[in-house]
């Protein structure tokens, strides 16, 4: 079943162009990656699937229902962490987590106490007393508090310790394990996206590039090769599919894409020190698209 | 359609701010009405001098038509410095009511709850409504017990004072949907009270700027004249400025809700 469903998905403010044309599909239980560079319409992207902003054309459906004519009951299994968290000043944690809570049916008041102890927060602080970090744990509290079934992260590492990073994302990872969470995880890191989802999409100047499977962006696609040997010129490989190609201290990098026997005989007719054939990093794929 | 929560959240905020504007008013009213007894006790001197002042200028202050040395003639000089302190109060709420989120970028927090913007506006709009309306008690209870202590002896129409009492609900009223409707008409209020001392010191002069320049007629444009103090004191409510004050609240509320239901939550950086 699919979670999150857009068609032809179109924002623009004005004349600017947000997004245009998305079409994505989620499934159930999937951490899904979104990503790309600031300012490729990753945000715009989440806002309007949240209700804040109205597409300009297209839809989008969150459990089968429409978000501009559900948006109220949708939100009841949404959960939602930010890049920035802003809060209410003068309030106490306690305060602001309990408004949060009354918004949602049920009592959740333990799972508060489990959360605020699993991120250490003291609740009985201010909430403008809060540094940019801590500020993030409340908002990681406040997406999760009421048991989603859908959660919205939007750069969410911004701002966090490594610690806390790896004990957010242990979080993330064990809602999506032990309580069948789906995630749509929009990030410019790479690593962290690498690290989480199962699937991506790559976002760029409103357009998405590429929905993939996230071995399959990294085995499939591209290979980092180098080579050192005597005698190396550019033109040793002058392939189709060969990309980005560096000579550098007698050695030579490249990305290639295609049937790797063509490279292996290349290599073959060469008198070889070294070589390396291996998967690229997802920056390393990624920076390709932006190439 | 209310939300609960919001409501109280809401009320808890804007009581805080009732609050000094009670305080606020209940000062005008502590500082002027002891001089009460002394314009009575002078009425044929203050008379006179009053006759030394420019006519535009007594105008502009809503006096000449009605004396000093009554309860209710005197009353309306000080219910208009009332009224400029009711109309900033509920202006403000008004211009505040949405874009405070905004400003303070808390509308993500809001709205990405599970509750409508039809429930949010409503909600915030009752709070702001009991606020306004707990601020008019204590001008009720500040100038019916003000009078009581400070009357010198000369009696008045309690009725009538009601009355004069009574307008500072369609008068906040007016302000309260101007401004919100102001609000949802630019892409963001950064700071509501530029907004606020705008259109309510505006109205004033518009008022002010009407009673000098008799030839051009902008009563119809001001709340200050809808509700002036000193014609509430002489012949009660105009029927057509009251029916013309509830029609700009009328739409005024209508285009405010209108463009939150429909437009597009700005990210503030």
């Amino acid at each position: 079943m699919n979670i999150i469903e857009t068609q032809d998905l179109t924002k623009y403010y004005g004349q600017v162009r947000g997004i245009e044309g998305i079409t994505l599909s989620v499934k159930e239980g999937e951490i899904f990656g979104f990503i790309g560079p600031n300012g490729a319409g990753k945000t715009t992207t989440i806002r309007t699937l949240l209700g804040l902003l109205f597409p300009t054309r297209g839809s989008a459906r969150i459990f089968g229902k429409d978000v501009v004519r559900h948006g109220p009951e949708i939100r009841r299994d949404i959960g939602y962490l930010p890049s920035e968290v802003f809060f209410y000043e003068g309030m106490k944690i306690r305060d602001l987590l309990h408004y949060a809570a009354g918004f949602y049916p049920g009592d959740h008041t333990q799972r508060i106490q489990e959360l605020t102890a699993y991120m250490e927060l003291d609740v009985n602080r201010r909430v403008d007393e809060l540094s940019y970090g801590n500020k993030k744990k409340v908002g990681i509290v406040l997406g999760l508090l009421h048991r989603p079934k859908l959660l919205f992260l939007d750069e969410p590492t911004l701002g966090l310790d490594p610690l806390m990073q790896r004990r957010f994302f242990d979080l993330i990872q064990r809602e999506n394990r032990e309580n069948g969470v789906t995630v749509f995880f929009s990030s410019h890191i790479l690593s962290e996206v690498q690290r989480l989802c199962n699937r991506v999409a790559i976002i760029r100047e409103g357009h998405i590039v590429e929905v993939s499977d996230i071995r399959a962006l990294q085995q499939n696609s591209y290979k980092k090769v180098t080579v050192i040997a005597p005698d190396l010129t550019p033109d040793s490989f002058q392939l189709p599919g060969v990309a980005d190609l560096r000579v550098e201290d007698g050695s030579l990098r490249f990305y290639f894409k295609g049937d790797i026997n063509q490279v292996l005989r290349r290599l073959a007719a060469l008198q070889v020190q070294d070589v390396t054939i291996e998967d690229p990093t997802l920056e390393e794929i990624f920076m390709h698209y932006y190439a | 359609m209310f939300q609960a929560n919001i409501v109280r959240h809401e009320l808890r905020r804007s009581l805080k701010s009732a609050w000094w504007w009670a305080l606020g008013i209940a000062s005008v009213h502590l500082i002027y009405l002891p001089f009460f007894r002394t314009f009575a006790d002078n009425a044929a001197v203050l008379e006179k001098s009053l006759k030394q002042f420019p006519k535009a200028f007594l105008e502009a202050f809503g006096m000449g038509r009605i004396s000093m040395a009554t309860v209710l003639g005197f009353y309306t000089l000080i219910f208009l410095l009332v009224q400029i302190l009711l109309a900033i109060q509920a202006a403000r709420y008004g211009v505040a009511l949405i874009s405070r989120e905004e400003s303070e970028r808390t509308a993500d927090f809001l709205m990405t709850k599970p509750v409508s913007r039809l429930a949010i506006i409503n909600s915030k709009l009752a709070a702001a409504l009991t606020a306004l309306l707990a601020t008019q008690a204590v001008l009720w209870l500040v100038a019916f017990a003000g009078w009581a202590v400070f009357n010198a002896g000369h009696g008045y129409d309690q009725g009538r004072l009601a009355l004069i009492l009574s307008s500072a609900l369609p008068f906040q009223l007016f302000f309260l949907s101007v401004g919100l409707a102001l609000s949802q008409m630019v892409r963001l209020v950064r700071n509501p009270t530029p907004y606020a001392l705008g259109l309510g010191l505006g109205m004033y002069a518009l008022s002010a700027f009407n009673h000098m320049a008799g030839e051009i007629k902008l009563e119809w444009l001001t709340p200050f004249q809808y509700f002036d103090p000193a014609t509430l004191a002489l012949n009660g409510y105009e029927a057509h400025f009251l029916a013309l004050d509830l029609a700009v609240v009328g739409v005024a509320l209508a285009l405010g809700y209108w463009r939150y239901l429909h437009r597009d939550i700005p990210t503030v950086t």
